[in-house]
């Protein structure tokens, strides 16, 4: 039994990080513990999530929106004492799109001039548009003025990592490393796996001044039970991740002052195997999604207040408004199915609509399925049959297409529409759908290549038309509503924000007000925790 | 004292059969238990007859297992017995429907591990020198393989390969059934080692004994001795251990759908039940009927096996663990 | 002599057992590294299989493994992938081991008196009573007992701590959840060795003798009706060593009985191969133990 010295703060992060190497991480548990401890060019800010500077002070654009040059601090040092210079910018990003690095989010990158390229084998680094120009200046060229390109520097994938480190030890090199040098406000100060991951703050970091707690643990509990119960004894400060909440509870929860909900960007939702009949017919797509009475689900299951969903892209997306996609009715639906050949769901045949079993053992997925089947049941007379599959196997099959249905879900990268629209793109690695439209795939591109505001919202809106009102590859079900959990009276520096991203160093337990000058010093930098979401 | 020699005079004229008879009425948690499981089977097949009979009345909607209600989470009551669940559906009714796929499991893996177990078993004594020694060897290695590893293994590959057989794809009830199927299979296969090694510990000793002696000396090749002589005698120790496999296969599948891995939903078995129950211990709402209710059920049921196994066991004066 | 000859034979076992749970975990769908969030383009998937070698044939990826088992490298987590499968166990054997250790003396500390009390006071109350309760606690399923008396002791009557494992108090409700079922077996074990040694020859001899009844039952009876016992106690320490899924679960515990279910669900197969070899170990060296407690209790056994 480890007795540790208590932390400043108790997290419970959902699952065990797979990785803390920041270029292969894709979970947010990672990518939240991950960003505790590399830092890159940008950051979010705690508050609005939008990108602020990180590593670099300040940046230029040039006119055509193509180059950034991107000045770094001067006074910047790993936690171990060595200077981080462009070189190490460039390393990292470089490393991010090798191919041996095998990056599941290297294709965030692909704005960048011969990233694809680059990633894909067939061209080499020195080709990628990333250059160190001195000590203190990176120029990054992109391919086209990408509005969301400051967000993508902010995510781990564009952190800052250690070249003699990695060099030196490889494959591991985050456990190897005694000490491990960290660019961000914490260190690694243990990681004991499926026990905790504890963070110990740098004092190297270069806004170390600003660091409001010194230790910071993450826990790695998957039930919601067990870590609404947690909580509830004190036993742990905060609570945040979708897949911990407690669904069944919510109308006793979210009259507690200690629950806050929030928007953020994400969508459930289920996707059809086009390549399979009946689900090449969009008609009978389209029946099924007009058969699904959203509003009963999100009243009845999920409780949190979330948004019943008719189109992909999330309400509160910065600079857009989603088209009208379909919404609930039945008798339109019988209509298109008896039109599409199975009038009544007679000579239906049979289908399965897959979905996981969650990792804590939380049943909202399977709750879900049930409702959806019996509406598909009494709405149009088709029974498809429910599959749940453990996680590993699930996703095989769904990257494979061995599927008719599927739940799904999708959490925003960063604020803009293409972080949703770019799914469906063909061949893409998370379309799994089998759909491929040339109009579509044309819209996002052009999109891509201009940043006026309007006019890319009218290419995303008609791209989105084709998607949720047109083919319907996918049903959109709900908007996911963020919900975490923690005192106010005790936390500070945690901002509901719409990425859904909450920068550990601006965390702290509130003490009493005659202790510690830390507090006052920094009092006019965060401003006092709110209970309600921030825009 | 005086018992026995009764018993003694009676020696010629009963069978030992009628005397394993005699012993095990004596018995009384074993024949309580008889009672009991007898009368929950008689429900379990009773109540969907009911509720069939009973279709279109209120009384039978709100005690179907599949229908969702808005009287969520009810504690137990008149009308609902072991309360209801998250979608509103009847406790009790789940709970005996849920008993039939538990026992179901238990007795047809039970079975499974039978005919594996007295096969390897019988073969391994009968036949005897190598091959007897490779088929303990294999049970060694499976008894040291951490069972859930391979369990989880099999569930998942027969799983997948099964659902690609044609026949199995196109057709809806097969399909429905084929996890039941894939649970058979594999729980039975990994409980037929202790049975194998019984059932050879057996065969070993009736060998030399000497009315097979007799009977190899009158010419009878191996085979009928095995069918005629020694699986008749090794079926009383088959049958004890039947009794008693079949609780710890109902119980290794409870343990397994309370993973996830076991029965998938819409079907639901008493894991299955309790695990749902589980998920709901918190400090706000304590719906303890969801876990008491299923959980008292499966005790109660697994007590019965036992003590059915504990008295057959000592009626028929088997030794051994 | 007879001791070595079956450590000997643990090794040509332990390398069927890794071939076996190799071909197993390979032969199963899924594969380690499908995520919900896939990346872009399919050809970074293969990548990764390539740098783990996932792509070659399985032979050759097992004698890849054999060779690096050689050299006492069980391979990275292919799930966890900053770890090796060392690192893992290493961290979470030892708490896998408290628990065990702890529900290992609840199991016998609470099985072995009632087992005696019920074989001594056969056929009386104390029997019916204490054989019933033995049999409960064998009917009782982990996962059924760890939630009520979670609910009992931690949120009904907020005695104890709820989860997790940082203080003495997280260590009472997890061994008792842990070691109930054991703790039956090994009253019903116990009761069946002494009723069968109280019945035996020599003990009548020895009570002809006129020994004191007490004496007797302590020196002779209980040295071989604790034979059963021993017997079971070899797979029930494994099988308690190696964790318990459904407790450490349920208690949020930081021991290995996670990985066991896990690394097979998440097709982790160097962690899955390398537990397996794990608990086979620790199976075969308890045997031995138990093996040679046995012979060292009773006079009868010889190992030739």
């Amino acid at each position: 039994m480890r007795h540790d010295p208590p932390a400043d703060v108790t997290i419970i992060n959902y699952s065990e990080p797979q990785s803390l190497d920041p270029a292969i991480v894709t979970a947010q548990p990672d990518m939240r513990t991950v960003a505790g401890m590399f830092e890159g060019l940008t950051r979010p800010d705690p508050q609005t999530g939008r990108a602020i500077p990180g590593l670099a002070e300040r940046w230029e654009i040039s006119p055509d929106g193509r180059i950034y040059t991107f000045h770094l601090r001067t006074n910047l040092v790993w936690s171990t004492g060595e200077p981080i210079r462009a070189d190490d910018v460039v390393y990292s990003l470089i490393r991010t799109l090798a191919p041996a690095t095998a990056s599941d989010y290297a294709g965030q990158l692909y704005c960048v001039k011969n990233a694809q390229a680059f990633n894909g084998g067939k061209t080499n680094a020195e080709a990628v548009g990333v250059a160190a120009r001195d000590p203190f200046t990176v120029r990054i060229e992109l391919n086209h003025p990408t509005v969301f390109f400051l967000d993508v520097c902010a995510m781990p994938l564009a952190s800052v990592v250690p070249k003699q480190t990695i060099e030196k030890f490889g494959d591991g090199w985050v456990t190897a490393a005694h000490p491990l040098p960290v660019s961000g406000a914490y260190d690694l100060g243990a990681w004991r796996v499926n026990d905790k991951v504890r963070l110990k703050k740098n004092p190297r970091y270069w806004d170390a001044a600003n660091t409001q707690s010194d230790i910071i643990d993450l826990l790695p509990i998957v039930s919601a039970s067990s870590a609404l119960n947690l909580f509830l004894r004190g036993q742990v400060d905060i609570v945040w991740d979708k897949e911990l909440v407690p669904n069944e509870l919510l109308d006793v929860l979210l009259k507690r002052p200690d629950f806050h909900t929030y928007s953020y960007l994400g969508t459930y939702f289920l996707r059809f195997n086009v390549t399979r009949k009946p689900f090449d017919d969009p008609r009978v797509r389209k029946a099924l999604a007009l058969a699904i009475d959203k509003r009963r689900i999100v009243n009845r299951v999920t409780r949190g207040g979330e948004q019943p969903a008719a189109s992909f892209v999330p309400a509160d997306t910065a600079n857009y408004t989603s088209p009208e996609g379909l919404g609930y009715n039945p008798q339109l639906a019988r209509q298109l199915l008896a039109e599409a050949g199975f009038p009544g769901g007679k000579n239906f045949p049979r289908m399965e609509y897959m979905f996981n079993a969650a990792a804590g053992g939380g049943r909202i997925h399977e709750e879900i399925a049930i409702e959806l089947q019996q509406m598909w049941r009494d709405n149009l007379g088709v029974d498809i049959e429910l599959r749940q599959l453990e996680m590993q196997v699930y996703l095989t099959e769904q990257g494979q297409l061995h599927y008719d249905l599927s739940r799904s879900s999708w959490i925003g990268d960063y604020n803009d529409a293409n972080t949703f629209l770019s799914l469906f793109v063909t061949g893409d690695g998370n379309n799994r759908t089998g759909w491929s439209n040339a109009r579509y795939d044309e819209l996002i591109r052009k999109a891509n290549e201009i940043t006026d505001v309007q006019a890319r919202e009218k290419l995303f809106q008609e791209a989105e038309t084709i998607l949720v009102h047109d083919e319907l590859p996918i049903i959109p079900i709900f908007f996911y509503e963020g919900i975490n959990y923690f005192d106010t009276n005790k936390i500070a520096g945690v901002y509901n924000n719409v990425v859904d991203l909450h920068p550990l160093n601006a965390i702290r337990k509130i003490h009493s007000p005659t202790s510690n000058t830390k507090d006052r010093a920094t009092a006019s930098l965060t401003p006092p925790a709110t209970r309600h979401p921030q825009p | 004292m005086s018992e026995e020699k009764a018993d003694r005079s009676q020696l010629i004229a009963d069978s030992p059969a009628k005397r394993a008879w005699r012993r095990f009425r004596r018995n009384r948690p074993a024949l309580l238990s008889t009672w009991f499981l007898a009368g929950l089977l008689a429900i379990i097949v009773a109540w969907p007859l009911t509720l069939k009979i009973a279709h279109g009345s209120s009384w039978a909607k709100a005690h179907a297992p599949e229908q969702l209600s808005d009287a969520q989470f009810q504690p137990p009551s008149p009308q609902h017995w072991f309360g209801t669940d998250e979608h509103g559906r009847d406790v009790l009714s789940r709970v005996l429907y849920g008993a039939q796929i538990s026992l179901l499991v238990g007795f047809v893996g039970a079975l499974v591990s039978l005919v594996i177990g007295v096969l390897w078993g019988a073969i391994a004594g009968s036949v005897g020198g190598r091959v007897d020694d490779i088929l303990m060897r294999i049970v060694d290695v499976l008894y040291s393989l951490p069972s859930i590893i391979f369990v989880i293994v099999l569930l998942t590959t027969l799983g997948e390969k099964l659902k690609q057989i044609p026949a199995v794809k196109h057709s809806p009830t097969l399909g429905k059934e084929v996890r039941l199927l894939i649970l058979f299979v594999g729980l039975g296969a990994i409980s037929w080692l202790t049975m194998a090694r019984i059932v050879r510990g057996q065969v070993l000793s009736l060998r030399s004994r000497p009315f097979v002696d007799a009977s190899r000396a009158l010419g009878a090749s191996p085979l009928r001795i095995l069918a005629r002589h020694i699986i008749p005698n090794v079926f009383s120790v088959v049958i004890v251990y039947l009794t008693l496999t079949v609780p710890s296969i109902v119980l290794y599948e409870s343990f397994l759908s309370f993973l996830g891995l076991g029965i998938q939903p819409p079907m639901a078995s008493w894991g299955t039940l309790i695990s749902e129950g589980v998920e709901q211990i918190n400090a706000i709402r304590i719906y303890w009927w969801l876990i008491v209710c299923p959980g008292a059920v499966l005790v109660s049921t697994l007590l019965a096996l036992n003590f059915l196994g504990d008295g057959l066991r000592d009626a028929w004066d088997v030794k051994g663990n | 002599m007879y001791f070595l000859r079956r450590l000997a034979y643990m090794i040509p076992l332990l390398l069927v057992i890794s071939a076996a749970t190799f071909a197993l975990v390979h032969l199963a769908p899924g594969g380690p590294f499908d995520k919900e969030h896939a990346p872009a383009s399919p050809q970074i998937k293969h990548n990764l299989e390539a740098k783990y070698h996932l792509d070659e044939p399985i032979w050759k990826q097992y004698l890849r493994y054999i060779g690096n088992l050689a050299h006492g490298d069980f391979g990275p987590s292919l799930k966890y992938r900053d770890h090796s499968v060392t690192d893992i166990v290493r961290q979470g054997l030892p708490v896998s081991m408290l628990l065990g250790c702890l529900a290992f003396g609840f199991a016998m500390g609470v099985g072995l008196p009632l087992g005696f009390i019920t074989a001594v006071r056969r056929g009386r109350w104390q029997d019916h009573v204490g054989s019933f309760l033995a049999l409960l606690a064998v009917c009782i399923p982990g996962f059924v007992i760890a939630p009520l008396l979670i609910l009992a002791f931690t949120i009904k009557w907020q005695l104890l701590p709820v989860a997790l494992w940082e203080s003495p108090a997280n260590a009472i409700l997890p061994p008792i959840a842990l070691g109930l079922y054991f703790s039956g077996k090994v009253a019903r074990l116990f009761r069946e060795g002494m009723l069968n040694t109280m019945q035996m020859e020599f003990i009548t001899a020895a009570r002809a003798k006129g020994l004191g009844e007490n004496l007797l039952l302590f020196r002779h009876a209980v040295r071989l009706a604790v034979l059963p016992v021993v017997s079971y106690a070899g797979p029930m320490l494994a099988d308690l060593l190696t964790g318990s899924f459904v407790i450490e679960t349920i208690f949020q515990i930081p021991g290995l009985g996670v990985f066991f279910i896990n690394s097979a669900l998440n097709k982790d197969y160097t962690m899955t191969v390398g537990l397996a070899l794990l608990y086979a170990t620790l199976l075969i060296v308890l045997n031995l133990a138990v093996d040679f407690a046995y012979m060292l209790l009773d006079p009868r056994v010889k190992y030739e």
